[in-house]
């Protein structure tokens, strides 16, 4: 049995196969109807997540499978005080797949270590996301056709961005990547993922403008510069705008480029982008569905 | 207690100067009831400087806290008088419940009952990760 907190769990060769199931159900979807009938997938959610639980769910009910659970701990036995260990046994007596997300960082690894049945991360605190690197995944390779040589940019927050962190981990087992680290002096990458970089010989350039880095990316994957990273508020008025993918900023970009952003957007990619064919970024939140499955089939080991 | 005539009980020798107090309450030292002697800056001819810990009573030795303090300590378990055994403890893979996670964001520090866990993520760099949320030890 296996469990997916981290995606380093997952060696390259099972990203792979999980991505092609994924395009296999995009393309069969029929086939994929009745895989997990009778099964349950239980969503607990210790903190809101509209679009992660939805798209479990979502998953889930395409595989012809039921779910259960609960959306915020308010309505669990959290509010009691029941350990995450417990609640994750209790649980295992109900469903057959567990898809945890909680606002403390490790807590899906306790579910994981103290249960019988496979258990998804699907978010702790600041600290992983897996789902979102698989989706970030398929969806690079949907669009590209391809998981290597392509020169990657990463723009915003890549300081705290723990999707950007996991995106360059996963990404770095491939061959021909280059990174394009665009992001302004106080949210630069942390040492500790640059050095994931050097140690595999991955080549990197850190800038601070988006728009010389344009014309070179084959993907730009956008974050969100939030307010309450900076020190002061002179600091954040003067870079928020550097950040706003605006058409402008795209004209000298590649017509192939793929736009992508593990959104919510607030104001990071301007509206009118989104009608540009480069904008993948709403396809994005459709592969995360099948990403989702390919993952629910993988771990109730369905064939 | 005569600090350099232990019958039956341990010596941890060779300390990095300095760390043995650390070593002291890692090892919950504070707690036997048997002599205890902490030697600060004893003169040695391989660093110059050493700190000794002689603990004059038969006590089970937790190896792991050593091996992630200081790998240049060694430990002689003496029996009679004697040196029966010499023991170079090395660095731990995991530790239990001898680190506390800082990150308040982590988990145990909501639930109390969970066993601290660090690992040994970079054995050059001698660091530990806690097992859950990967905050540096």
């Amino acid at each position: 049995m296996k469990h997916l907190i981290d995606i380093k769990d997952f060696s390259t060769q099972e990203l792979d196969a999980l991505i092609r199931v994924a395009k296999d159900i995009m393309k069969h979807p029929e086939n994929y109807a009745h895989k997990c009938a009778g099964k349950k997938l239980a969503t607990l959610f210790f903190e809101p997540s509209t679009r992660t639980r939805l798209s479990f769910e979502a998953a889930m009910y395409e595989l012809g499978g039921h779910v259960l659970g609960f959306s915020e701990a308010d309505s669990s036995s959290a509010a009691k005080g029941e350990s995450v260990a417990d609640t994750a046994r209790i649980v295992s007596c109900y469903a057959d797949i567990i898809a945890m997300r909680h606002p403390k960082e490790g807590a899906p690894l306790v579910a994981a270590m103290n249960c019988p049945i496979p258990v998804i991360n699907a978010g702790d605190g600041g600290h992983n996301h897996p789902t979102q690197t698989l989706t970030d995944l398929l969806s690079i390779s949907v669009e590209k056709g391809r998981l290597d040589n392509m020169t990657i940019g990463l723009c915003g927050d890549l300081k705290f961005g723990r999707t950007v962190h996991s995106l360059i981990a996963a990404m770095s087992e491939y061959s021909g990547i280059k990174f394009v680290l665009i992001s302004p002096e106080e949210l630069k990458l942390p040492g500790y993922v640059k050095d994931i970089l050097k140690s595999k010989n991955i080549p990197f350039e850190q800038t601070a403008s988006l728009e010389e880095s344009m014309p070179k990316l084959d993907i730009l994957y956008m974050t969100r510069v939030q307010r309450e990273r900076f020190f002061n508020e002179e600091d954040y008025l003067r870079l928020k705008n550097s950040y706003i993918l605006t058409p402008q900023k795209l004209h000298n970009a590649k017509e192939d480029l793929c736009i992508l952003h593990p959104l919510p957007r607030v104001n990071e990619i301007s509206t009118a982008v989104d009608s540009d064919p480069r904008a993948c970024y709403f396809k994005q939140a459709l592969y995360g569905k099948y990403i989702r499955m390919a993952l629910i089939l993988k771990l109730l080991e369905v064939e | 207690m005569k600090i350099d005539s232990i019958k039956n009980g341990i010596v941890i020798d060779h300390i990095s100067a300095g760390n043995s107090m650390r070593l002291y309450y890692l090892l919950h030292l504070d707690t036997l009831e048997c002599p205890v002697a902490l030697i600060q800056n004893a003169a040695s001819n391989k660093s110059g400087k050493k700190d000794i810990i002689k603990i004059d009573g038969e006590w089970e030795l937790n190896l792991d806290v050593l091996g992630y303090v200081d790998s240049a300590v060694t430990v002689n378990i003496i029996k009679d008088g004697k040196i029966v055994e010499k023991i170079t403890p090395s660095m731990p893979q995991t530790l239990e419940n001898v680190l506390f996670c800082k990150n308040p964001r982590c988990i145990t520090g909501v639930e109390q009952e969970l066993p601290h866990i660090f690992k040994l993520t970079d054995p050059k760099k001698r660091i530990y990760r806690c097992l859950y949320c990967e905050s540096k030890a």
